[in-house]
């Protein structure tokens, strides 16, 4: 059991590590906080090349000129809607894994919760009218099922 | 009956699901429309790679172009070549942007291949590249008469792109030539 708890546990510790692995370069930061900032930065922000990687995993070219900017961006002082905004002004909302509200990004922002409702709604449709059935016990035991009960368990006078 | 209509159900799904999916086949996810569609031609200050005069915004534009981002890293870019200096003939001008590549080498390129740029601009760090929102090359973008950028295609520019879809909106913007 100890040993099982020590797997999982380990487990976990290689899922927590590969995300810190996955940057090539190291920047000397001034500030933890704009090296937090870079890395959740980093994270977010889409490679344009190597289309389903954040630039913080992908080693193209592209993908290192976007993280020196970052960087240099963040050293001057630069929030981070700044950034998010300049990525965007050259290349478009695709850049941003979690893009802003718009008219085009509303189905993406608003499927989830949609589907939800829809599912709970259908879930709580069926569930009524099966629990309509259920709530009325389908059979009780009468007399004689209770006999033949008996009968297969064994001798009623041991029972009782 | 509703029954019976509940039975078609799941075809009605699968059907709506196939309609999607056979879109997303369709679709080619690389084709990124650019960011600068419409919007005005970066500022920069950068060197030529004949001569080393420096070459800024107002130096390229002022009649419809085509931008064309290579290196010699790009094999690709060796493919499309041929076709661009064809264009070159055909009265188009053509702008280099040597895209985080060496000069010696760009230089030894144009030697040995021909050179069909009207002037190349030399973008070692790729500055000019980040502000276009270029992500590899090649990467080919139509600029018009007053510098705003109309188009950009990414990949091979070959004679199919040039007369579908290339060449007639670079006369749509008053290019001449290229015929």
């Amino acid at each position: 059991m100890i040993r099982r708890y020590a797997q999982l546990l380990a487990c976990l510790f290689f899922a927590w590590a590969l995300p810190a692995a996955a940057v090539i370069e190291t920047y000397d930061f001034t500030d933890p906080a704009l090296e937090q900032r870079y890395q959740s930065l980093s994270n977010e922000l889409r490679c344009p090349k190597c289309q389903n990687q954040n630039i913080a995993d992908s080693n193209a070219p592209i993908a290192q000129d976007l993280r020196k900017q970052l960087f240099v961006q963040l050293e001057a002082g630069a929030s981070d809607d700044e950034i998010r905004q300049y990525m965007v002004d050259r290349y478009g909302e695709f850049v941003r894994y979690r893009p802003s509200f718009s008219g085009a990004t509303a189905v993406l922002w608003l499927a989830p919760a949609i589907l939800l409702a829809l599912a709970a709604l259908i879930a709580w449709l069926t569930l009524r009218r099966r629990g309509g059935q259920a709530v009325a016990p389908k059979q009780a035991l009468d007399a004689q099922d209770r006999e033949r009960l008996s009968s297969l368990l064994g001798d009623g006078d041991e029972r009782q | 009956m509703p029954a019976r209509l509940k039975l078609f159900l799941p075809l009605i799904i699968f059907a709506v699901l196939a309609l999607f999916l056979v879109r997303g086949l369709q679709l080619d996810p690389r084709e990124l429309p650019s960011a600068l569609i419409d919007r005005p031609f970066p500022e920069f200050s950068l060197p030529a790679l004949a001569g080393g005069a420096t070459l800024d915004k107002a130096a390229v534009t002022g009649r419809p172009a085509l931008f064309n981002v290579w290196a010699t890293w790009c094999p690709t870019c060796r493919v499309e070549h041929p076709f661009l200096i064809d264009l070159a003939r055909r009265g188009v001008p053509v702008y280099g942007i040597n895209y985080k590549d060496q000069d010696e080498p760009a230089r030894q390129w144009l030697r040995d291949l021909g050179d069909p740029y009207t002037a190349v601009i030399v973008d070692r760090e790729g500055t000019l590249g980040l502000d276009l929102g270029v992500y590899g090359a090649p990467e080919t973008y139509l600029v018009d008469g007053d510098g705003v950028v109309r188009y950009r295609h990414v990949g091979v520019v070959d004679d199919t792109v040039w007369s579908e879809t290339l060449g007639p909106l670079y006369r749509q913007y008053g290019g001449e030539g290229g015929q």
